[in-house]
């Protein structure tokens, strides 16, 4: 019923990407948007397809799984292309019929918009998919930690982040339990118009709730009684690592954004 | 009402690099009356395969036959199938919803579309059922009740459904001795009296030895052995081979036996053990006594 659902994009191999530091790699990732945003013309973009096939090839992840990642988008990416071809203005007139006028400049200008937002999406793709969810809120509350000078809660954050990860397989199953529970008492969540569906939904809802404050009341004392008291003082068994690798990815996306800048200089208005 | 369990086989994940086969093509017949328990170890598909019998999982291949109708057979109406097959899940207690305890034992009928009266008498025969007085608890909220009370609140919410058989799955896991005993008395007169058919899975060896009138134990998704409790707890190393244990009673038996006393094999029950040992204790002190010395 409910066991098709798979959290998070994970993909578990071993490879330089996936043994990178996560603070690096967000860093890096950062760095990547960066990059996309700074590109004005095709070369550009052919730097940065490169580089994204190259940390692909390197991260052992299948590029159709990247590409998947772009599926949700998919209507937004349309919307960006056709609002760019018919609402730029140009010189160029290529087609006009009715009210609809397409310049040279609307093409180009609805090709790289949509590409940049593919760029944008596969890049950050990348992370979370030679990321584990834990690890990546291990890196975010790492990098954040510099604000607790300010009082900002980055421990506490990122707890709640891996918790809240580590909970949705776990309600899952117990949604599924419930439901079936129900529907053996004769319960009927399938048919019916919205309101009898919604209401259909009190006996799954109500147990839910019920257990997942149970659930919550259950780790808090398990947490305390190991003497956990927030993230003051506290000590990592997984202790963040930077090695020569993060250096030398550090490096070659630093020459990627050089490369691109320099794009940025030379080559503007080229292809454009 | 029969069931009748063909070639039963489910796998879960069909199709992944995670599909596991939890049921692996499992033949069995329930008849009408028995008191069937289901042993087995961990993850050797007792839960599977209940959930199987009232049709709330599909068969990745196999038949259910209820009374010689296949219960996946596509004219079926399903969910009224269900309602004469009780299924009670694990801690039943977590499906708890309603109000009231009377509404919460009412969801089932209501569902099965009976009339006001109707549903208020079966929910009075289910209370009494479960050994829970009808005044004192209906109006209670059942989130406010104990561990033991609520699993009984649960388990009336099916029975109120008044089906031909009923499966429960592991309906005594974490309840105080007393607790389990109450559960137990329940089925035993539920069984006896109502003449309701009941399968049961549990864990323990010493529910099963007060209850079962036949056990199908399970290893692997498979069944392994089936019979009369007697003849499987006779069985030590079968039964240890599956990953299981047998009764207390049946234990203490083969250990005397081992040490040289006069004792039957199959001995599984603490009343006929008892008296077994009596026996022998009588026989002994009236052969001492004969001798005329004193113990």
């Amino acid at each position: 019923m409910l066991n098709n659902i798979t959290m998070g994009q994970y993909y578990p191999v071993d490879s330089p990407v996936h043994r990178l530091d996560p603070r690096m790699k967000l860093v890096l990732a950062i760095a990547f948007i960066v990059a996309v945003f700074l590109a004005h013309s095709f070369v550009g973009y052919i730097v940065l397809l490169a580089f994204l096939i190259f940390a692909c090839r390197l991260s052992h992840v299948p590029f159709k799984l990247l590409l998947k990642g772009l599926r949700p988008l998919r209507m937004i990416v349309l919307l960006t292309f056709l609002l760019n071809l018919f609402f730029t203005p140009g010189e160029d007139l290529w087609v006009s019929f009715w009210i609809v006028r397409i310049y040279r400049e609307g093409v180009l200008q609805a090709v790289f918009y949509s590409l940049r937002l593919v760029f944008l999406v596969a890049g950050t793709s990348l992370l979370t998919l030679t990321t584990s969810p834990i690890s990546l809120a291990d890196g975010i509350e790492n990098l954040l930690s510099p604000l607790k000078v300010i009082h900002f809660p980055a421990h506490e954050l990122a707890m709640m982040m891996t918790i809240a990860l580590r909970f949705i397989p776990t309600l899952l199953e117990e949604t599924d339990k419930i439901m079936k529970a129900q529907m053996a008492r004769g319960a009927d969540f399938e048919s019916g118009n919205l309101l009898v569906r919604a209401r259909a939904m009190v006996p799954l809802l109500v147990p839910l709730f019920v257990s997942a404050f149970r659930r919550a009341g259950d780790l808090a004392m398990a947490m305390e009684s190991r003497c956990y008291h927030g993230g003051e003082g506290r000590t990592r068994l997984r202790v963040l690592k930077t090695t020569r690798n993060d250096w030398i990815a550090l490096l070659i996306v630093a020459a990627l954004l050089g490369l691109i800048i320099l794009e940025g200089i030379f080559l503007k208005g080229v292809l454009f | 009402m029969s069931i009748e369990v063909r070639h039963l086989t489910h796998c879960y994940a069909e199709g992944s690099a995670m599909r596991t086969v939890a049921l692996d093509d499992v033949n069995l017949t329930i008849g009408d009356g028995e008191f069937i328990g289901i042993i087995g170890h961990t993850g050797s598909g007792k839960s599977t395969l209940v959930q199987h019998l009232n049709g709330l999982l599909k068969p990745s291949s196999g038949q259910i036959l209820i009374d010689g109708e296949d219960l996946n057979g596509e004219h079926v109406n399903r969910r009224a199938l269900r309602q004469r097959i009780g299924l009670v899940f694990q801690y039943p207690e977590y499906q708890l919803f309603e109000e009231t305890v009377a509404k919460d034992i009412a969801f089932g009928p209501k569902n099965q579309g009976l009339s006001k009266e109707e549903i208020d008498s079966r929910v009075r025969y289910a209370m009494e059922c479960v050994h829970l007085d009808y005044d004192k608890y209906s109006e209670r909220s059942p989130f406010e009740l104990s561990g033991g009370q609520m699993r009984r609140v649960a388990i009336a919410g099916v029975l109120a459904m008044k089906p031909s058989v009923l499966i429960l799955d592991e309906p005594t896991a974490g309840l105080d001795p007393r607790g389990r005993d109450r559960i137990l008395t329940m089925l035993e007169e539920l069984h006896g009296r109502e003449n309701v058919t009941v399968v049961m899975v549990s864990h323990s060896m010493d529910d099963m030895a007060r209850l079962a009138t036949r056990l199908i134990v399970m290893a692997e998704g498979k069944v392994v052995a089936t019979g009369t409790p007697r003849e499987m707890f006779a069985q030590e190393e079968l039964m240890a081979s599956a990953g299981l244990g047998v009764p207390d009673a049946a234990r203490l038996c083969r250990a005397l036996r081992e040490k040289g006393f006069d004792l039957p094999a199959d001995l599984y029950r603490p009343e006929e053990l008892k008296e077994h040992l009596l026996r022998l204790w009588k026989a002994k002190t009236a052969s001492v006594g004969k001798e005329g010395s004193p113990c």
